[in-house]
Formats: C-alpha cells, structure tokens, sequence
C-alpha cells in the first residue's frame, strides 16, 4: 500500500481501530452495558431495533431537510442583502452576530409554546442554528470586489446590479456550497436537540426515551445513526461543491 | 505659473482638458485644505500616448479617476473629447497591474465582460455573439493569444493574463486606454515583450493612452510626452516630449538619445525629491 492509499483509507482504518480498542477494553474490565456498551451489543441492539431506529431516523432527516431548506432561502436572501448594501450590513449584521452568540437550544422551550410539541420546533431549532454561515459566506463572497475591477466595471456603465450578477455572485458560489456542508451538520444538531425536549418521534427522542429506560445500546445506536446521516450529507455536498465551482480550487492551487 | 483665467473654449484641439484641477477625496480633507492633486493644468492631443511616473502616493491613480470621470474635480474642470465630464466615461478602458480577470470565466468571455455592459453592445449581445466573439478572438491573436480564448485564466502565465486583460480593456474600442502600472507584476522579458504588443496596438488603432509607470525606460519607449508628478502636493511638475521617432524598436533602448532622456528625467526627478526632502526637514 503506497502513502496517498494509506492517506485515503487512514479515517476508516482509525474507526477500526477504535472500535477494536473500545471492544477490548470493554471486554477485559468487564464494563456493565448499562454503563458503556460495547461495539458489539451496540451493533446487536441496533438490528433487534432496526424498525424503529429506522422510523426515527427518517423524521429527523425529513424535519433537517425541511429546516435546512429554510435556512437556505432564508441564508441567502439575508446574505444577497447585507453583502449588496452597506447600509443593510452595518445595521444587520452586529444583530446577526449577537443573535448567532445565543444558545439555539434555549429557544426550544419558547417554540413548543408557539407551535407545540411535534415538526414545529424541530424545523424551525434547524433553521435557526443553520442559516447563520450560509448568510455571511453569502454577504463574504459578494462583499469582497477588488476596487480595480470595480473600477474596470463602473466605468462601462455598470449598474451594482450587473457587478452583483456578473462578479459577486458567482464569486460567493464556492463560499457557499462551503457553507452548505457546515450548515447541514448543525442543522442535524438542531433538530436532534429539539426532538430531546419537544417530540414525540425522532432520534432526539429514541435517545431520551432509550436513555431513560437505560437501554444504553439502544442509546448509542442513535447517535450512530445521526452522525451517519451528517456525515453522509456532509460528503455530498462536499462533492458538489468539488464538481460546481472547480475554479475556485484549481485557481489558488495555481498561486500565481 | 499663474494661468490667467482663460476661458473654457480655448482648448478646441485638446482631447483631454484639465483646467486647475483639484481633488480632495471628502469633505473632511476639503475643509482640511488636504487634496490627492493639486493645481492640474493638462491638454493631452488626440491620439496621444502620454506616460506619468511619480513615487507612490503622488496621485497617479487619482487622476486616472479624474480621467475617466469616476471622481469628480473638487475645484477646476475635465473635458474630455471636447465635453464636460460628468460621470463614469464608458470611451475609456482600464487595466491595472492586478489582472484581475474572473477566474469562473474562460479567457474569451473574460474579454467579452465589457460588451455585456455597456451600451450599445449590450442591448445587441445576444443577437452579434458571433460577431463579437470573433472581434475578441481577433484582439486575443494580435496580442498573441490566438486560439488561446477557451482556456482559463488560472491557466495562463502571468503575462498572458495581462495580455487578456488588455484586450478586455480594448474590446469595446474605446477612445482612450487608462494603464496603471500593467507592466509593474512581470519580469523583464515579459515586460518588454509587451511594450511592444502595446506599441503595435497603439500604431494600429491610435486611441489615447495614459500609461501609469515606475518605470522611466518604459515611459521613454512608449510615450509622446512623459509627466512626472511630485508628491505632497501632488502636482504635476515636468514634461518632457519624447522626440524618437516611430516606430520605436527595442534596439532604441540602447541608443545615446534614449539613455540620455532617461538619465535627464532621473536628474529631475533626483532633483526634485531632494527639494522635497529638504522642505520636509
Ligand atoms: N479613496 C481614497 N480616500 C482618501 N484618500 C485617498 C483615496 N485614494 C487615494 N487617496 C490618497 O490620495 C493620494 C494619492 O493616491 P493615489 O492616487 O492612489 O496615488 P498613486 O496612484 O500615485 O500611488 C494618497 O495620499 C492617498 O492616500
Ligand atoms: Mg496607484
């Protein structure tokens, strides 16, 4: 195995390498399951409850897609905005910033009372703790217009309008597909958070539910599978980002 | 020299006309009496290629700014082409040393950027691509980038690149080609090489330069007439005609007449610099 194929399999090698570990361990000290499950019991549980693990899974992903959708139309709305209006960036972007700072999970309670328990909360925690970096790579890419080629453009006659679609917004276009595998793993985070509180169905809540009837394999298969799901979201659009803006790698793979 | 006030009509030949030009950048360095240029007096002939060389800071890309009517004079007048100048002028192309081309952009729709904005090219874009892809390729292979147009810029050396972005700065054929410092980013040899694109561009098409430059041999092989500006306050303070005759080749640059002009403007720059110098202290 040569050095670059090492480099692509050394995640997977490492995850073995930690389960056989965590395995070992267990075993030998003879760790309870209700302390810490071992790999094993985990992987057990998770296809003795494979129906159900299944059924949570699929709301909390439909819930972060949904809440993720959101903070898309919302983050990009918002960001066009402030990155295309200086007046609009002084005045909205300190709020965003103060807003970004507080804990999305402590709106939880004041959305169940909005919306009550269920997809309400859900979505809305996913879209709260996601939009945040989609907006500033947003209002980053199209806010960063070197004055030269400003210059080159404004003497044409160009309206911002035309320096916004020609330059500014297909420059923050790897800005943002940057921002979408951020974003989709907190979105991720969000729901799962408010499903802890405030649902009925989801991993949030197979998570409270099995921790508190201690099933902690069944516990641990939860968190198994929403960072699978992240995880996996976060591959694909990685990869689109790769395969939309190529420019923006192969450029400063150049420097100069 | 005190210039009496003359009126505006005197100038029927000049195409770029300043006239006691000033510019602060805001109010607050207008009330403070603190100007980027000061005092500017400057008829530029149809058609001439002009070179202005100065330290930085002096106010080179200020009156650029002036030139093509993205700023306005605090105090005096530009005309230009015999009218006022009251906006951005779209006769006019710009290139910086910066290439600055739009990485997402293959090299020939980079040059076509201009005709995508302004008018009247940009109302008849979708209707003459062909038409107008074939002037970009044209301009491309006389700057020696034929059958480069579908490549990336990020693909091009550096000199290519400025190439490109000359051809973008001509594409729209304006009357006027604003050079600040192109040639500053290349290596010698590029940078002779494209003297010489540029001169061959300007004896085809005529159109007015105004090349910034450090670069005193650069200025001396190009222009007509080179200005040189001081800096605090930033003014123009010598101009010299460049009495070589056309077409100037390389070989110029070693010649007793060349060397000679090139060590005269030294002198008065040195001499100049040590005045200010001496104000200074
Ligand atoms: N946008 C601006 N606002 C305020 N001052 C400026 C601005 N641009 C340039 N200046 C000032 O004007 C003077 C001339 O600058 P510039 O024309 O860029 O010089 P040069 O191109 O010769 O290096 C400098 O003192 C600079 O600090
Ligand atoms: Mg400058």
């Amino acid at each position: 195995m040569n050095k670059k194929q090492l480099e692509r399999w050394s995640p997977a090698l490492l995850l073995l390498a930690i389960i056989v570990i965590w395995e070992v361990i267990i075993r030998v000290f003879g760790v309870s399951e209700f302390i810490f499950p071992s790999p094993s019991r985990i992987w057990e549980q998770t296809m003795q409850h494979k129906a159900i693990i299944l059924s949570h899974a699929w709301r909390t992903f439909w819930v972060t897609m949904a809440g993720f959708g959101i903070a898309i139309v919302v983050g990009v709305l918002l960001g066009f905005l402030i990155g295309s209006s200086r007046l609009a960036y002084a005045a909205v972007y300190p709020l965003m910033t103060a807003f970004n700072a507080l804990p999305k999970a402590a709106f939880v309670p004041i959305l169940v009372v909005w919306f009550g328990i269920g997809v309400g909360p859900a979505v809305l925690t996913a879209f709260l703790i996601s939009f945040f970096p989609i907006m500033v790579n947003i209002a980053t890419g199209l806010a960063t217009l070197e004055p030269e080629l400003e210059d080159v453009l404004r003497v044409l006659g160009a309206k911002r309008w035309d320096v916004l679609t020609k330059v500014g917004l297909p420059r923050s276009m790897p800005y943002f597909f940057g921002s979408l595998k951020v974003s989709i793993t907190l979105a991720f985070v969000g729901t799962t958070v408010s499903e802890m509180t405030a649902s009925n169905e989801g991993i949030g809540y197979l998570l409270i539910s099995a921790g508190s009837s201690m099933q902690m394999g069944l516990a641990f298969s939860g968190l198994l599978v929403v960072g699978a799901m992240a995880m996996a979201m976060y591959e694909l659009f990685s990869y689109i980002e790769k395969h939309t803006t190529g420019w923006a790698h192969r450029s400063t793979q150049r420097g100069g | 020299m005190p210039v009496a006030s003359a009126p505006a009509a005197a100038s029927d030949d000049a195409f770029v006309d300043f006239e006691n030009v000033w510019l602060a950048y805001n109010d607050e360095l207008l009330a403070s009496n603190t100007f980027a240029v000061e005092d500017i007096n400057l008829k530029i002939k149809q058609g001439e290629f002009i070179a202005i060389v100065g330290p930085s800071g002096c106010g080179k890309s200020t009156f650029m700014k002036l030139t093509t009517g993205l700023k306005m004079p605090s105090k005096g007048t530009v005309h230009i082409d015999g009218q006022p100048v009251t906006g951005p002028l779209k006769i006019s192309g710009m290139a910086f040393q910066a290439p600055s081309l739009l990485p997402w952009r293959s090299t020939l729709d980079n040059v076509l950027l201009p005709l995508e904005i302004v008018e009247p090219f940009r109302s008849q874009f979708k209707d003459r691509r062909k038409e107008f892809e074939e002037r970009a390729n044209n301009l491309l292979t006389s700057v020696g980038l034929g059958g480069l147009g579908s490549k990336f810029p990020w693909e091009l050396s550096g000199g290519m690149q400025q190439r490109a972005s000359i051809c973008r700065a001509l594409i729209h054929e304006p009357k006027m080609l604003l050079l600040d410092e192109p040639f500053a980013a290349l290596d010698a040899f590029t940078r002779e090489e494209l003297w010489c694109i540029l001169r061959d561009l300007w004896e085809a098409q005529r159109f007015n330069v105004i090349l910034v430059t450090h670069d005193l041999r650069e200025s001396v092989f190009l222009a007509d007439t080179v200005y040189c500006m001081s800096r605090s306050p930033g003014r123009f303070v010598v101009k010299r005609d460049i009495p070589i005759p056309r077409t100037r080749d390389l070989e110029v640059t070693y010649s007793r007449e060349f060397t000679d002009i090139v060590h005269e403007l030294r002198g008065r720059i040195g001499a100049m610099r040590k005045a200010g110098m001496d104000l200074v202290q």
